[in-house]
């Protein structure tokens, strides 16, 4: 970034105009003064005040605490939500695109599922919380129906939306969509050829998944589950406006903190954040090998 | 040649799969916003009107929409000029900007509220306690990545050097160049970056409530907890703007789009 150094590398112009291209950074800076200021400067408040004891100074109290309960079981659940629906969507998000993209599905119906795939990952929050209210409820269109028409009530045997299964099934609704829209340039870029190839060379269906198709979309298919997992992690309102908080996940606690209906220290809620940003920086960790690791199929 | 393969029957199963995943919780809160408030029997549009005669709807709508046209100005006119510039005179710098666009999935919105509510705590009136402040300051970050990627995309599919120089040696300035010559020319991209972000301005919760500020979605979860079919409707409502926003962008993307996924095959 020195300016010196881009002297030396970048080739004169041709010498058509003089120009002083030690300066040229300067023009990144009222970006990079905007991102300081209102993404690093937040972040690091986050990472700092995780170690600052309320009367001053440093201590490694408050990430301790994240070990005790309650916020053992909300990094738990957290964990577990994501894992379940990361899991769960990609399988579905994968057999579902695949569905789309194979030989012999009509072109149109490719088209349609981005559309849709595009709605319905962005489709989140409280709206989406409401219409699984709607439908699987207590009072729901679904349940409903299940009670009358087959004399089933979900509810009397130990289903509940409002639990950690119901949160997972809500997730599953953005999760899925988001796979398939992740997934779909990898699926294309297995190419026709390499199936003929490999069915000229005697290969069954099987052996061409097992030796060239699950090998080539491996990378894509962990990196997209890696993405799923940190989409359902970070998820706040979702699961606030279906369970009203009921369910302790690390974003509704940090809410709780928040909103000022905890108030011993005022640093936990930065400690919260700074184990979540941990988790969420695991993964992308893992997230950008994988998508270099990825992207070496597709052209 | 091979005859034209049929639909596989494997393949019908997962999309019927993904079909009703995808249309009967809508399909349910239709059915729930088109029930009576009183007796709860079908059908009636009371719940529409209901909430298209409340005040505070309009009142959220139009500040969240204005929220959204704040975000969108503030990131076009961060992006554009610095990805240009990037592509333009300092490419070396593009790894940077790429992976600052990263960072805010790793800083989630949760994340962002706590450390910008304890740093801006001190912070003018005008700014902490308003809307067209500090909130479309925070959405601007979140909406970063997406106009980011569009954009790069966008300047990638465009030769940024000879178009500016051609502009130049017609004598244009900087201003000129950037407005007259290199906006029209990444028009899709910054369109498509912009209706995405408008969807997640409009459906924002998270940093919205918890800073306290009456959008859109804190209205929407204000309906949800006391009125259950009146929000039913307003859940279609905010279901229909994502949908129109996404049109908007599928629609502005596959001018754009097309000619680059025909080169690919």
């Amino acid at each position: 970034m020195t300016p010196s150094k881009h002297d030396l590398s970048r080739p004169a112009p041709a010498g058509r105009e003089r120009r002083r291209p030690s300066f040229a950074w300067l023009g990144v800076l009222p970006f990079l003064a905007y991102a300081t200021a209102f993404l690093l400067l937040p972040a690091a408040n986050v990472l700092i005040g995780a170690f600052r004891s309320p009367n001053g100074g440093w201590t490694l109290d408050n990430v301790a605490t994240l070990f005790e309960e309650p916020y053992r079981t909300a990094f738990k659940n957290s964990i577990e939500v994501s894992l379940v629906t990361a899991l769960l969507g990609g399988l579905l998000g994968l057999m579902i695109a695949y569905s789309a993209l194979r030989e012999g599905t009509p072109k149109w119906i490719r088209g349609s599922l981005t559309t849709f795939s595009g709605v319905a990952a962005n489709f989140a929050g409280i709206p989406l919380a409401f219409a699984f209210i709607a439908t699987l409820g207590v009072l729901g269109v679904v349940t409903t129906f299940m009670t009358e028409t087959l004399g089933i009530n979900p509810y009397d045997h130990g289903f509940s939306l409002f639990t950690k299964t119901g949160i997972e099934i809500v997730y599953l609704y953005f999760q899925i969509p988001l796979m398939i829209l992740v997934i779909a340039p990898a699926i294309d870029g297995l190419r026709r050829e390499w199936r003929e190839a490999a069915s000229g060379l005697g290969a069954s269906a099987f052996q061409f998944w097992r030796h060239i198709g699950v090998p080539i979309l491996m990378p894509s298919l962990l990196s997209a589950m890696v993405l799923l997992f940190g989409n359902a992690f970070a998820a706040y309102a979702t699961a606030y406006g279906l369970t009203g908080g009921s369910i302790g996940l690390v974003p509704i606690v940090i809410g709780f903190f928040l909103s000022g209906d905890v108030l011993d220290n005022p640093h936990l809620g930065q400690a919260l954040s700074f184990g979540m940003f941990v988790v969420l920086g695991l993964m992308m960790l893992a997230y950008i090998p994988l998508q270099k690791l990825s992207s070496r199929w597709m052209r | 040649m091979k005859p034209r393969r049929r639909i596989a029957p494997g393949a019908v199963v997962w999309l019927l799969v993904g079909v009703a995943y995808f249309f009967i919780p809508l399909a349910a809160t239709l059915l729930f916003s088109l029930r009576d408030d009183q007796t709860g029997k079908c059908c009636t549009l009371a719940n529409f009107s209901y909430i298209l005669h409340d005040p505070t709807f309009w009142k959220t709508i139009r500040l969240s929409f204005v929220v959204a046209l704040e975000t969108i100005a503030i990131t076009l006119a961060l992006l554009v000029p610095t990805v240009y510039w990037v592509h333009l005179k300092v490419p070396r710098l593009r790894p940077l900007i790429g992976f600052l666009a990263l960072v805010p999935f790793v800083v989630a919105p949760i994340i962002l509220v706590v450390g910008l509510l304890d740093i801006y705590r001190g912070s003018p009136e005008w700014f902490y306690a308003s809307p067209y402040g500090f909130l479309a300051t925070a959405y601007v970050i979140l909406a970063f990545p997406f106009m980011y990627f569009s954009l790069d995309t966008g300047f990638r599919s465009i030769d940024v050097h000879t178009l500016t120089e051609a502009s130049q040696s017609l004598g244009a300035g900087w201003p000129t160049t950037l407005w007259r010559v290199i906006l029209p020319n990444i028009k899709a991209a910054a369109l498509a970056g912009s209706f995405l972000t408008l969807a997640i301005v409009m459906g924002e919760y998270t940093i919205a409530s918890l800073a306290q500020f009456n959008t859109f979605s804190v209205f929407v979860q204000y309906i949800n907890q006391n009125k259950a079919y009146p929000a039913g409707a307003v859940t279609i409502i905010a279901f229909a703007i994502t949908w129109a926003a996404m049109l908007a962008l599928l629609a502005v993307g596959r001018g754009r789009t097309a000619p680059i996924t025909e080169g690919e095959k």
